[in-house]
C-alpha cells in the first residue's frame, strides 16, 4: 500500500481554471486518463462519460474566454453516484432491477451542479440501491479500495469515494441514509458532508428510506465541501478558508459512552491523538452523554427497512431475481415489521433528536470518530473489534446512523491513519450545516495533524 | 404479539414463501423490536408510566 500524496483541492483547481492557469479540458483529460488506467481494477464507475465530459469541459473553457464565469465549480470534473438522474442516461442504482431505466431529466442537484459549470466524468458504482456499507453487493461488481484492492472503500457511495481518492474526479456527490457519504469518505481519507436533513433536495434521487436520505459531497477539503454545498443547497456564500475562525475557545462535546465503547485500536489511538491536538490548540472538549444512544441501531433498522420495503414491494414481487441475494433479503425482512414497532422507532427517533440537540446546547458541535474500524476486507461478514467478532454492517453504521435519525449535520475529516496507511476520520456534528462547516473549517488543520493530511 | 411470537410467525411465513435466508434478518429485527419495547420512554396505557413530554413529530 502506498499512501498517496495530498489530494488536489477542487477550489484550487477552479481558481486555476478561472485564472487561465490551466483549462477544464486539461483537468478532465487527466481524470479520464486515470479512469482508463485504474478503473479496470478499482471498478468505481458504472458509466464513463468521456465524450460528454470533454464536450462540457471545452464549453466551460469557451465560456470563460468569452467572460462567462459560473463560479468556483466552473470546469471542475465531478463524478456522481449512479443513484441521481442524469438526463438521457440510466440511473441503475447498481441493480438489474433498473436495467431499462432512462432518466427524463436531471435530478435537482445534478441540474444545479451543471448550472454551476461542473463537468461530469461518469456515474459511480454503489452498494445496490444504497442498502449496504461495503459496496460489495452491486450488479456491476464490487468496488476495490484504491489503496488496497483486497479491501472495501466503504459504502454505499464507495465508487464515489474511490473515484476521488484515485484522482478520477476532483469531487463526487453521493447519498447518506445511515452513513453512506461519511463511511466511504472516512475509509478513503476524504472529507464527506451529510448536510442537515432537507437542506439539499432529493428530487431525482432513487430513495432508500425517504425520511433518512441525505445528499452531500465527498471531496478533498472542507473548503471543497462548502463550495459544493453552496451550489447543491442553492445557498451561496461561505466556505472560504479565509473565513475560518480561530480554533481556540471552540467548545465541542465528546459523546464517549456507547460511541467510544467499540473501536478498533488504531482508530482509538488516532481519536485520542486528535483530541490531544485540539486541546493543545485551545479547543474546549467536554464529555457529553446521549442517554438513549444504545437504542439507535434498533430504531434505525426499523425505520430504514420499513421505508425501503415500501418502495421496493412491487419489484420484490415481480422481479425478485434481479436483486442481489443479500439486498433482497434485507428488503424482504422490512416487509414483516409491525406498525406498532415502526411507531416505537419513530418515538425513539424523537427522543434521540431531543438528546442530540441538548448535547449541542451551548456548544459549537460534537466530536466523535466517523468509522469504528478502518476499511474492511472484501468478503468479510465480521470484523474483530475490542476482542469480539462484530458484523461489518453493524460496526460500520454504529457512529453515523444516529445523525440520520436526528437530521443534524455531520462531516467527516481525515484525522490519521493506521500503521498500514489506511485512513481514519473524525466526525463533527453541528446544529446546522453552516455551523458544522464553520467548525470544520476552523479545525481541519488540527484534525489532520502535523502531516497536513492523513493520506 | 411478543417479539418471540412475531419471529415465529414471520419465520414460518418466510419458509412458506421459499425465503429461508430471511431467518437471520428476522432474528435481528426481533432483537431490535425487543430493545424498542423495553425502552423507558414507552407509554403505558395503565397510566403507570410518565407520558412522554411531547408527541413525536411526523416521520422525517
Amino acid at each position: 500500500m502506498t499512501p498517496p500524496a495530498e489530494l488536489p483541492s477542487l477550489v484550487d483547481l477552479g481558481r486555476a481554471i478561472r485564472a487561465g492557469e490551466t483549462t477544464s479540458e486539461a483537468a478532465t483529460e487527466r481524470c479520464l486518463a486515470v479512469i482508463r488506467d485504474r478503473d479496470p481494477s478499482i471498478n468505481a464507475f458504472i458509466t464513463v462519460l468521456a465524450d460528454a465530459a470533454l464536450d462540457a469541459a471545452r464549453t466551460a473553457d469557451r465560456e470563460l474566454r468569452s467572460g462567462r464565469d459560473r463560479g468556483r465549480l466552473h470546469g471542475v470534473p465531478f463524478s456522481i453516484k449512479d443513484i441521481f438522474d442524469v438526463t438521457g442516461l440510466p440511473t441503475t442504482a447498481a441493480s438489474h432491477v433498473r436495467r431499462e431505466h432512462v432518466a427524463g431529466r436531471d435530478a435537482t442537484v445534478v441540474a444545479r451542479l451543471r448550472n454551476a459549470g461542473a463537468v461530469f466524468v461518469g456515474k459511480t458504482n454503489l452498494h445496490e440501491f444504497a442498502l449496504g456499507t461495503t459496496n460489495e453487493e452491486s450488479a456491476y461488481g464490487p468496488v476495490h479500495h484504491p489503496l488496497d484492492s483486497s479491501r472495501s472503500p466503504g459504502g454505499s457511495s464507495g465508487g464515489s469515494a474511490a473515484s476521488v481518492l484515485a484522482g478520477m474526479a476532483y469531487a463526487s456527490v453521493g447519498t447518506d441514509t445511515g452513513g453512506s457519504i461519511r463511511i466511504p469518505s472516512a475509509a478513503c481519507g476524504l472529507v464527506g458532508l451529510k448536510p442537515r436533513y432537507r437542506d439539499v433536495p432529493t428530487q431525482g434521487v432513487v430513495p432508500l428510506s425517504a425520511s433518512l436520505d441525505h445528499v452531500g459531497p465527498l471531496c478533498a477539503t472542507v473548503a471543497d465541501a462548502a463550495a459544493i454545498f453552496a451550489v447543491i443547497a442553492d445557498a451561496p456564500g461561505g466556505g472560504d478558508p479565509a473565513e475560518a475562525g480561530a480554533a481556540r475557545g471552540l467548545r465541542l462535546g465528546v459523546p464517549r459512552r456507547y460511541f467510544l465503547d467499540l473501536l478498533d485500536d488504531d482508530v482509538a489511538r488516532a481519536f485520542d491523538a486528535t483530541c490531544a491536538r485540539l486541546s493543545a490548540a485551545g479547543v474546549v472538549l467536554e464529555d457529553v452523554v446521549i442517554p438513549h444512544a444504545g437504542e439507535t441501531p434498533a430504531a434505525y433498522l426499523h425505520i430504514a427497512l420499513t421505508e425501503a420495503a415500501a418502495f421496493h414491494a412491487r419489484t420484490l414481487e415481480t422481479r425478485p431475481d434481479d436483486y442481489t441475494p443479500t439486498v433482497r433479503v434485507r428488503l424482504e425482512a422490512g416487509r414483516y415489521v409491525l406498525a406498532e414497532d415502526y411507531l416505537r422507532a419513530q418515538r425513539c427517533r424523537h427522543v434521540l433528536r431531543t438528546e442530540v440537540s441538548a448535547a449541542l446546547e451551548g456548544r459549537d458541535g460534537l466530536l466523535l470518530p466517523s468509522l469504528a474500524v478502518p476499511a474492511t476486507p472484501l468478503g468479510a461478514a465480521t470484523v474483530r473489534v475490542s476482542g469480539a467478532d462484530e458484523p461489518v454492517r453493524n460496526v460500520t453504521l454504529r457512529l453515523t446512523q444516529l445523525f440520520n435519525l436526528t437530521g443534524h449535520a455531520a462531516i467527516t475529516v481525515p484525522c490519521g491513519a493506521t500503521g498500514g496507511g489506511l485512513p481514519i476520520g473524525a466526525q463533527l456534528v453541528g446544529a446546522s450545516t453552516a455551523s458544522a462547516l464553520r467548525i470544520a473549517l476552523s479545525l481541519e488543520p488540527h484534525l489532520r495533524g502535523p502531516r497536513g493530511s492523513s493520506r | 404479539m411478543t417479539p418471540e411470537d412475531w419471529l415465529e410467525s414471520a419465520r414460518a411465513d418466510a419458509e412458506r414463501r421459499g425465503l429461508p435466508d430471511l431467518r437471520a434478518a428476522l432474528e435481528g429485527l426481533a432483537r431490535s423490536a425487543g430493545v424498542l419495547r423495553e425502552a423507558d420512554w414507552n407509554d403505558d396505557a395503565s397510566g403507570s408510566s410518565e407520558p412522554a413530554p411531547d408527541a413525536p413529530p411526523p416521520a422525517g
